[in-house]
């Protein structure tokens, strides 16, 4: 590994040369005055970007290689996304700058908001939510307000099916919730009889992913949001999975009152290493009086802020108006595709998982075989038990193969899972070595195990301890 | 005592006439991996039978801990805190929580008819 720009640090070593102050000096109150310089590491223009270039060579994106992580769409970002986004009259406006400056800015969010209405059939969207989790906790604190607003106070519950996103049931309880999970039925969808007994007065809503992470389409959803609306609840579409769906079926059809989108996923804006993401919140009419405060009004003249806490909206969810820059990408990926090239890129999504799940089922078992979405789970099971090789040391072993890993142990429900999710812009090619990498770990667990379980080879770190990192994670560095 | 177990892989089993002492299984803590965090419900809480009292988190994920008794905890086993890994080296003499009450056979299974589902998976 490279060594820490601290490890590189010479004293009085300087990359650049601060001029000689040129205004009056004001002296500090003593009390402001640090008692010691701080310790910041020393070194040279050339040395520091060879530190962070060495770095780069080492991360892992969408832009190196094959990356199908079930459920996080991690599709290639087009680079015409970049173009846009470092347009001047984007990328160079301060929030704070006066309206009648920023009209083109405005006018953006406004058209984004109605396209992200007609793909996915609301009426209403916020785009202020700044990532997924935040977007689901938006739209249960949504749940929460209209509830309270028709005095029904009894509801404290929302439903999750086992087999969804994590954040699911997190969101709901930061919300103040308290989480009832159902299970799967044999097909991998959400048990209805098992709904039918939970479903009762204190239910405030039902979360669900649809396809949900089995990359199973739910052939009951109109059943499961008509009940649940039948008892007063309401439904919450997590759209982690709308890749698979985009101009084909939309949530607002299938009876769900509030949507969140990952705009990082589905639209194609950049994902990961905890970059800005961008999760809109959309509502059914409804559900308008409740949004955020903080919205578009269109006069004749052009766009308002309207930015005054009316008495039912749910309040700011974030600053200003979310992550402009991250909306200005995903703009441009909807615009750029039109109605038939969204509709498209999911119907691609689904070939192309279809296709992986053809190409691995008689080597790895398919948890829920027949037609996929646009992602598939595979069960290790048998291959641990007959081998002792496990979905991660197969994960390892990928590594070497210059792809990334699929999601590993997710959904909880099935056994040494492996989630995959390919995403449209692959090629065949790319699919088929994926494909052929595969069987050979297959083969190599049986044959030569030791080969797998020392994988993977050419990283720069080989095999972390995860376990001691998080029974002792040091989380500091001694400088 | 004996020990008998939930379906959804908690061990129970009587310690004295008042109280039961709760686990999870040996095929629970090889499914899970090696774990590094444990949070349970503390003393003076009450447990119902199939409802979470905590969860364990591994490597690999956080599962709830569903109880396999009613009743009120009275002891939790604090090696846990910083040792959590007792529970992979020796599940079925590491317990978690004590409960104030008693094994209901009729909720639950005897070792073996456990282990024959065990088979299973």
């Amino acid at each position: 590994m490279s060594k820490l720009l601290f490890e590189r640090s010479v004293v009085g070593r300087r990359g650049i040369l601060i001029d000689p102050i040129d205004v009056p000096e004001v002296k500090l109150d003593e009390q402001y005055v640090r008692q010691s310089k701080p310790r910041l590491p020393e070194i040279g223009e050339v040395d520091l970007v060879r530190h962070y270039m060495e770095l780069s060579k080492y991360t892992f994106g969408v832009d190196n290689g094959f990356y199908p992580l079930g459920s996080c769409t991690m599709k290639y970002n087009p680079k015409l996304n970049e173009a846009t986004a470092s347009l001047e009259g984007f990328a160079n406006i301060h929030p704070s700058q006066s309206l009648e400056t920023v009209q083109g800015a405005l006018t953006l969010m406004d058209d984004l908001s109605h396209s992200l209405c007609e793909i996915t059939g609301m009426d209403a969207f916020t785009l202020q939510p700044a990532a997924g989790a935040h977007g689901e906790f938006t739209g249960l604190l949504l749940i929460h307000a209209y509830h309270k607003a028709n005095n029904d106070t009894k509801r404290t519950k929302v439903i999750v099916p086992d087999s969804s996103h994590g954040t699911n049931p997190a969101s709901a309880a930061m919300a103040g919730y308290q989480v009832i999970s159902v299970p799967s039925n044999a097909q991998g969808g959400v048990d209805v009889d098992a709904l039918k007994l939970v479903l009762n007065d204190e239910i405030a809503g039902l979360m669900l992913t649809n396809p949900n992470t089995l990359g199973l389409f739910d052939p009951n959803i109109e059943l499961i949001t008509s009940m649940v609306h039948e008892v007063g609840g309401l439904l919450y579409y997590d759209g982690a999975n709308l890749n698979a769906i985009m101009g084909t079926a939309r949530p607002g059809d299938m009876g769900f009152d509030v949507v969140h989108l990952n705009l990082h996923k589905t639209f194609s804006t950049p994902h990961g290493g905890g970059g800005p993401g961008s999760g809109p919140v959309g509502v059914k009419a409804f559900l308008k009086p409740f949004l955020p405060q903080g919205s578009l009004v269109k006069e004749t003249y052009g766009y308002r802020f309207l930015d005054e806490r009316d008495q039912s909206s749910i309040g700011r969810m974030r600053s200003y108006y979310g992550n402009f820059l991250v909306n200005v990408r995903a703009y441009t990926y909807i615009q750029s595709l039109g109605r038939d090239g969204l509709k498209a890129a999911s119907q691609n999504a689904v070939l192309n998982a279809n296709y992986l799940m053809e190409g691995l089922k008689d080597t790895y078992p398919v948890t829920y075989p027949g037609t996929c979405m646009h992602e598939f789970v595979i069960s290790l099971e048998k291959l641990k038990k007959e081998t002792g090789i496990s979905a991660k040391d197969i994960s390892k072993a990928l590594l070497d193969y210059g792809m990334h890993p699929p999601t590993m142990y997710f959904p909880l429900i099935v056994h040494e899972a492996l989630m995959i999710e390919p995403t449209e812009t692959e090629s065949k090619e790319t699919l088929d070595f994926f494909i052929e990498t595969m069987k050979k770990l297959h083969d190599l667990a049986y044959s030569k195990p030791e080969v797998i379980l020392n994988a993977p080879y050419s990283t720069p770190v080989k095999r972390v301890d995860d376990v001691q990192a998080a029974r002792n994670p040091i989380l500091k560095y001694m400088f | 005592m004996e020990k008998y177990y939930a379906t959804s892989h908690e061990w129970v089993m009587q310690v004295d006439d008042q109280h039961v002492r709760v686990g999870i299984s040996d095929y629970a803590q090889k499914a899970l991996g090696d774990i590094v965090f444990l949070s349970t419900h503390e003393l003076g809480d009450s447990v119902s039978f199939g409802e979470r009292f905590g969860d364990v988190e591994s490597v690999k994920a956080v599962s709830e801990l569903l109880s396999p008794v009613d009743g009120v905890v009275s002891k939790v086993n604090t090696d846990l805190e910083d040792k959590p890994e007792l529970l992979n080296e020796d599940p079925l003499n590491v317990w978690i929580i004590e409960v104030e009450g008693q094994v209901d056979t009729s909720r639950l299974l005897s070792e073996e008819a456990y282990l024959a589902l065990d088979k299973d998976h």
